[in-house]
């Protein structure tokens, strides 16, 4: 098999090229290693593991094949096409350090092979088929560098961080969030009850979780209306603006747009979605958002299927670009130091991919490309699971001011009550801030910080002393090839 | 009611010296301070009465808590609060507001329900302190400032 096959110089080699049967892909031009990619280029990288005895650049060759034009044997009517326009050019293979199985492939696509403003068109690309192509043991998307001609068609987030800050009238810390527990099972009422509660003790969100849609224990109708009797009331016990995440996930988009417009109506600042309903639902609702005023958040729900392993599927900072592109306005991004996947170098290029206007290739972070966003507002990630007030020095540390913290059990399972729960976050988090803005090394002195903190704050000392032993230490499966990283 | 607006209502009212270091904090980020009043503790009350302009060239925390303290003693019974301001490209909005003077008494909100068809509920927000005109209300029955 030959090294490279971009000689398509000669009669022989056109003949070859164009001979009725099965063509090598690299022969079919969708390996160059000369190529130099555009400024308007697509590109990805993919983390590819052939099957055994499979030409590693055939490989590569085939994901970029099988994700543009090509198909498994030559056809003749790709010569009514400018096909080599069209041709996805694999241009870059690195074996990957400690793994002699996998390589990252580097495919450069043309602007042209993209509808504008579409991620569904964008992902029936690049993920449509190759996945299951059996050449490959198998196959990741890295990272994407999405060019800036492209970004220009999406219209983002609706309103993103800073108009969400003016709206909510919140400045200068995390804003704190809980997600209603049980998740399952409260009626409406009393449902509304762990939501006034939690707000009127000091945190600024509750949130439906991704599986409260509208079950036979509770209709989605009656849960907006007693939530937003909560909320009001909660507003007028501290004097803060104050939001439930409604979520409007249903089994169709006339539902969901019904849902949407009834939280409008009654006032709700936010709404919330699932992953699950699909990027063109995604892309609808957040049109809606930026049309109507209300704030989307976005949960991942579904993404671990296809996010978590290192061999298979597509990361998340592709997906996190996605929601970027196609708008929302918080997204959960991972914790670091709560129970689900998150090794801290990672998580960082989640949160930079979602926050930055510019983020630059970083093995470490395990950015692959500089990305440029051209002002597309940007999003407020979002924390989520099994993460509680001991916590606050490293949360701040490893995700920073703009983040939504949302402890759930931290909050509805305090002993003297969810009130006070919420309240031993928000003290939690204010002193940190306090803390860290006086100059102090808040990292390491976070435990002090917080002891000091609980003196005038019972319910923080309960807080402290009933989870300080809670922590989720497990190797992360999710970690950049550069840089072997403890997990929290 | 304690208002809770702001970065840092849930703490104890800070010292001076506390917020002289949130004000250098704010300084050493390039982040210009300022000054602003109301007797409208509304959460959407987003336009508070400015106590001059920013103070976009002072690099010292001292002048601001002497700024702080002539706003204490001509509003002595409303809600101040210090605002630092990131003017850099992709902000462009406050970085960080904390209220560092409050009402002795602060009697909270009314919360107004308009019951609407289909168990539909309309609500506002009405501060008790707006019953009365500006300048009148965080005084008591007698006129006079409350007493604690």
């Amino acid at each position: 098999m030959s090294d490279s096959a971009t000689a398509t110089n000669g009669e022989t080699a056109t003949k070859e090229r164009w001979e009725s049967g099965v063509t090598p892909y690299a022969q079919m031009g969708y390996w160059d290693p000369d190529y130099v990619p555009k400024d308007t280029d697509v590109l990805c990288a993919f983390r590819v593991t052939p099957q055994p005895g499979v030409d590693p650049i055939e490989a590569a060759a085939a994901v970029a094949g099988e994700s543009s034009t090509a198909t498994w044997t030559v056809v003749w009517t790709d010569r009514l096409t400018a096909h080599e326009h069209y041709q996805a050019k694999a241009y870059r293979l690195d074996p990957v350090p400690g793994n002699p199985e996998q390589y990252i492939a580097y495919i450069a696509y043309d602007l042209d092979l993209f509808e504008e403003g579409s991620i569904a068109n964008l992902t029936s690309s690049i993920i449509g088929n190759v996945f299951g192509f059996k050449a490959l043991k198998a196959l990741r998307l890295e990272d994407m560098r999405i060019p800036l001609a492209y970004v220009k068609t999406f219209q983002g987030p609706p309103h993103g961080i800073v108009m969400e800050r003016e709206y909510l009238n919140k400045y200068g810390r995390p804003l704190l969030g809980a997600t209603t527990k049980p998740k399952l099972g409260l009626s409406a009422k009393n449902y509304g009850r762990v939501v006034y509660e939690a707000l009127r003790g000091g945190l600024d969100f509750t949130k439906d979780d991704e599986n409260i849609n509208s079950q036979p224990f509770m209709r989605w109708r009656d849960r907006y209306l007693f939530c937003m009797e909560a909320v009001n009331r909660a507003e007028g016990a501290t004097g803060e603006v104050k939001g439930h995440y409604l979520n409007v996930t249903a089994a169709d988009m006339e539902a969901m747009y019904e849902r949407a417009e009834f939280a409008k109506e009654l006032g709700s600042v936010i709404i919330m979605m699932d992953l699950t309903v699909g990027y063109t639902a995604m892309t609808s609702m957040s049109k809606w958002a930026r049309k109507n005023g209300v704030l989307l958040h976005l949960h991942r729900a579904g993404h671990g299927t296809y996010t978590r392993q290192k061999s298979h599927g597509v990361s998340f900072r592709v997906i996190a670009k996605w929601a970027r592109l196609l708008g929302v306005d918080h997204v959960h991004a991972g914790t670091v130091v709560g129970k689900l996947e998150g090794d801290p170098n990672t998580t960082k290029g989640f949160y930079d991919t979602l926050r930055e206007d510019f983020t630059p290739a970083n093995p470490l972070t395990g950015l692959y490309f500089d990305q440029h966003w051209a002002s597309l507002a940007p999003v407020m990630p979002v924390a989520s699971g099994g993460i509680h007030a001991g916590q606050m020095h490293q949360l701040l540390h490893y995700l920073g001011e703009d983040v939504v913290l949302q402890f759930g059990g931290g909050t509805i399972g305090h002993p003297d009550g969810i009130a006070a729960g919420a309240t031993a976050n928000r003290v939690a988090l204010e002193a940190m801030i306090l803390a860290r803005n006086e100059g102090r090394d808040y990292l390491s002195e976070g435990p002090d910080i917080l002891r000091d903190a609980a003196r005038s704050c019972a319910p923080l000392a309960r807080a402290l002393d009933i989870w300080k032993d809670v922590v989720f230490d497990y190797a992360s499966t999710d970690t950049p090839d550069a840089v072997p990283t403890p997990s929290y | 009611m304690r208002l809770t607006q702001g970065t840092f209502s849930y703490l104890p009212d800070l010292s001076d010296e506390q917020i002289t270091k949130q004000i250098q904090y704010a300084l050493e980020n390039g982040w210009p301070i300022s000054i602003e009043y109301t007797d409208d503790p509304h959460p959407r009350n987003t336009y508070w009465e400015m106590w001059a302009l920013p103070m976009f060239d002072v690099h010292d925390a001292a002048p601001i808590m002497d700024e702080l303290a002539k706003a204490r003693e001509a509003h002595p019974d409303e809600y101040i609060k210090i605002e630092a301001y990131d003017a850099r490209l992709g902000r462009q909005t406050t970085a960080l507001s904390f209220i560092v003077n409050r009402p002795r008494r602060e009697p909270g909100f009314r919360v107004e329900r308009q019951g609407r068809a289909d168990r539909q509920m309309g609500y506002s927000l009405h501060p008790y302190a707006a019953d009365r005109p500006r300048g009148e209300r965080y005084k008591g029955a007698n006129g006079l400032p409350w007493t604690t």
